[in-house]
């Protein structure tokens, strides 16, 4: 074998040329990152914190910290996630009357794909997992998930799908085709470099880690609830998080299925999306949405249960209609299986298929219009709280119900016609993804933060995020939906009509407020470390809550539950306030616990070179690197080590320390 | 916490009482393979033995066996009946049913109206003037 042979057996297609060294822009960006990564590296070494992190947190399977790790990731790719959206409204703001913006279509095109799949995928599918994997367990008086190892690797599988999306930044292209990569444009005749490869195998990779998860959850809440619990007396949270992993486990396996042809299609030479042979593009996009419906619910559902927590507890009052929010949800989770079609009107079904879907659209709307009106008949005579996360739980009803009527309009097919791929359609799934995913996170965040760690979040920067995000998002999006009205199509690299650039200039300015909101919510979590003492939470219920997790301290020993809780009620935890139950302090035995385990981490690393190596046609790296993963694996199943027991001792002292506390202190 | 409190390890009560396996016996097992075989051998000789002429005819009658043949290894191999895990087996079972249906049924109607639609080429029934006649 000769030496160009050999290299292309090792680099498959990776050449010097694939490092976009010639790009200004992304050469600063490879700097900025380059230089703070290495000032990280530096700081967690100089500290000696890589131990700590590998041990307590990288390795760690315990619920409550792979939540908080969800909730970082989510942190992190939201910044990448919205300097890409900064770049859209700068270069749409400035492309007029012949100037070409900063960003080439090329580049344009990547930047609106990323921007798309981050935000779903590694943002906000992150931020849904994060809180139902801390909160779930607690509010079902559970010790762990049903499958603590899973969780671990779960989880690590979500960043190495993170990290591919990230290294197409540096090496390589990341997809020119928009967040769903339609076919013919994704197939191998009008995409043959690696942007969609990197699409396929970072979805791919990261699409295991959440069917998993998936699986998971719904193991731990139909398994795993506290005696006495049953289906109707479960937090609402748990029950829109149990909807919402039903989803996932039904809907995820028709993308990695769909994923999987067209990766067939670019790899093996098969024709299923191609536009010869026999093949049909249609078909991938009838496929897709299949999976993406269903996707938006599994996105939104966990946050109306995080608003319904929040408006009972911060009005003081029982969650109005729980019943018939139960059922609204196990509704929206039927009837999210069919409407997928209205994500395509336009591709030319006919009038009776069109009808068909435009009216299962507009049945969806009237038990999501209920929740609605169950939030504003608990807070109607409750004495209201205006903490923070109420906040973001009004400007979410306000904001979502905008969005709910946009839908409503974009599903009457005629209109959709005219609608379609506008603008318009931006403004309204952002509309909802914002003011329903997005408020909701936060509301969350500000929510349970105390409940992670100890102490609240500061109010006043939470209120500067708050109305930066609620104004931001009014002036980034209302605009957009002007725009759609006269008829402006989306993914647009430059214009040429110098009335509209007005309304994209506006936009730009609410993409500003939003970075403030951001910059704010930075600032917030910043200022509440340096103000941890005077924010103190010791009771472990700072809000007076409702449901089980705060009936623990705060932070929640590792075991959650020094005795497994009884229920009798719904909002258990208030009815054991209201009966002024008292708090068992003797007679512990020891607690069983799940060991750490480095295994889902080494699992993950490979999958993520198997994935990079795949995009670049480096086969021979790729089977060695699945060689290694199926050694992992199944050398993980001969690790018969993985569970210890806190014995009682150590959880008698633990729990004396909280008597002592909430002696001290209430 | 509680006044009612329940004091034995969590890891070990959960899910009580709903796992006992009701066929995992020699018999149930015997009972599954049996049935699997016969209703392996007989598709099989339905096609080696070209015992139905019609090719769609016979298409039909395969998949018939194959979809009782789901139903067996669902109760003899997997252990399935309303009542087991509490009754969610079954629950799952008739969502993942449900969706399987509303996919294949939704798939095969909108495919066919888009075809029909958007792709006259590929059904032969259009004539060449048709063809040159659409928008």
């Amino acid at each position: 074998m000769n030496t160009p042979d050999l290299v292309t057996l090792i680099f498959g297609r990776l050449t010097i040329e694939a490092i976009p060294y010639h790009e200004p822009i992304l050469i600063g960006t490879f700097a900025a990152v380059a230089l703070g990564g290495i000032a990280l590296l530096a700081v967690l070494t100089k500290y000696k914190l890589w131990g700590y992190l590998w041990s307590e947190w990288f390795t760690s399977i315990d619920h409550k910290k792979i939540g908080i790790m969800y909730m970082v990731l989510g942190v992190v790719m939201l910044l990448r996630g919205f300097s890409d959206a900064i770049m859209m409204r700068a270069q749409q703001a400035m492309a007029f009357n012949g100037n070409p913006g900063f960003l080439p279509p090329h580049h344009y095109d990547q930047v609106f794909t990323a921007h798309g799949v981050i935000m779903i995928f590694f943002v906000a599918m992150p931020f849904v997992t994060g809180l139902m994997n801390f909160v779930v367990p607690l509010q079902i008086g559970a010790r762990d998930v049903a499958f603590p190892f899973l969780n671990n690797f779960s989880f690590w599988m979500t960043v190495a799908g993170g990290m591919l999306v990230m290294a197409s930044l540096f090496v390589g292209e990341f997809a020119r085709t928009g967040w769903l990569a339609y076919p013919p444009l994704s197939g191998l005749a009008a995409s043959p470099d690696v942007g969609v490869d990197y699409y396929i195998w970072s979805l791919q990779v990261a699409g295991v880690g959440t069917t998993l998860s998936g699986i998971n959850l719904l193991a731990t809440i139909i398994k795993m609830r506290a005696p006495g619990m049953t289906m109707m007396k479960m937090p609402v949270f748990t029950w829109t998080s149990l909807c919402t992993n039903v989803l996932i486990v039904a809907a995820f396996p028709v993308l990695t299925a769909v994923l999987a042809l067209l990766s067939l299609d670019r790899y093996a030479g098969t024709n299923f999306f191609t536009n010869d042979f026999g093949g049909n593009a249609m078909m991938y996009v009838n496929l897709i949405w299949i999976w993406g419906h269903p996707e938006v619910y599994i996105l939104v559902l966990p946050l109306f249960g995080v608003f319904s927590e929040v408006v009972a507890t911060f009005s003081r009052k029982r969650l109005f209609g729980y019943a018939s929010m139960v059922y609204a949800t196990v509704v929206i989770t039927v009837l999210s299986y069919l409407v997928w079609l209205h994500h395509f009107f336009t591709m030319g079904s006919g009038a009776s298929v069109n009808s068909f879907f435009g009216i299962t659209t507009m049945i969806i709307s009237i038990p999501t219009g209920a929740k609605i009106f169950n939030w504003l008949f608990t807070m109607y005579r409750g004495r209201i709280q205006f903490e923070v996360p109420m906040l973001w739980t009004m400007g979410f009803m306000v904001t979502f119900v905008i969005g709910g009527m946009t839908g409503v309009m974009l599903a009457v097919p005629p209109a959709d016609f005219l609608l379609h791929n506008s603008l318009f359609l931006i403004a309204h799934f952002h509309n909802v993804i914002i003011g329903g995913v997005i408020f909701g996170v936060f509301a969350g965040i500000n929510y349970w933060f105390p409940k992670a760690f100890g102490f609240k979040l500061d109010s006043y920067w939470g209120k500067w995020s708050f109305w930066l995000w609620l104004t931001g998002f009014y002036f980034a999006f209302m605009p957009l939906y002007v725009l759609g009205f006269m008829g402006v199509t989306r993914r647009m690299n430059h214009f040429e009509d110098p009335s509209l650039q007005i309304w994209f200039i506006i936009a730009a300015f609410g993409a500003l407020l939003i970075a403030g909101g951001i910059a704010a919510f930075l600032i917030q979590i910043f200022v509440s470390i340096k103000r941890r003492e005077a924010l103190r939470d010791v009771t472990g219920d700072p809000w007076h809550g409702r449901t089980l997790e705060w009936s623990t301290s705060s932070p929640p020993p590792s075991y959650n539950f020094a005795f497994t809780p009884v229920i009798h009620e719904q909002d258990a935890w208030w009815q054991m306030k209201e009966r002024n139950a008292a708090r068992r302090t003797e007679g512990y035995l020891p607690i069983h616990m799940p060991k750490n385990t480095a295994a889902g981490v080494y699992i993950a690393a490979f999958a993520f070179v198997i994935g990079f190596a795949m995009i670049w046609h480096m086969f021979l790296i790729a089977g060695v690197a699945f060689l290694g993963l199926l050694v992992t694996a199944i050398g993980h199943t001969f690790n018969y080590k993985r569970d210890y027991y806190i014995p009682a001792d150590v959880v008698a002292r633990t729990e004396a320390a909280r008597t002592e506390e909430l002696a001290a202190h209430v | 916490m509680s006044a009612h409190i329940d004091s034995h390890d969590h890891h070990d009560d959960h899910g009580h009482g709903e796992e006992e396996v009701s066929h995992s016996t020699l018999k149930g097992y015997m009972m599954g393979f049996f049935l699997a075989v016969v209703l392996t051998a007989i598709p099989f000789w339905l096609v080696m033995g070209k015992v139905i002429p019609n090719p769609q005819t016979l298409a039909i009658v395969i998949l018939t066996f194959a979809a009782i043949q789901i139903v067996v290894h669902m109760i003899y191999f997997l252990h399935m009946d309303t009542k087991s895990q509490g009754g969610w087996n079954m629950l799952a079972l008739m969502f993942t049913l449900i969706l399987v249906v509303i996919t294949l049924t939704g798939s095969i109607w909108v495919m066919f109206h888009l075809n029909s639609n958007m792709m006259p080429g590929m059904s032969h029934d259009m004539t060449e003037q048709q063809v040159k006649n659409l928008p």
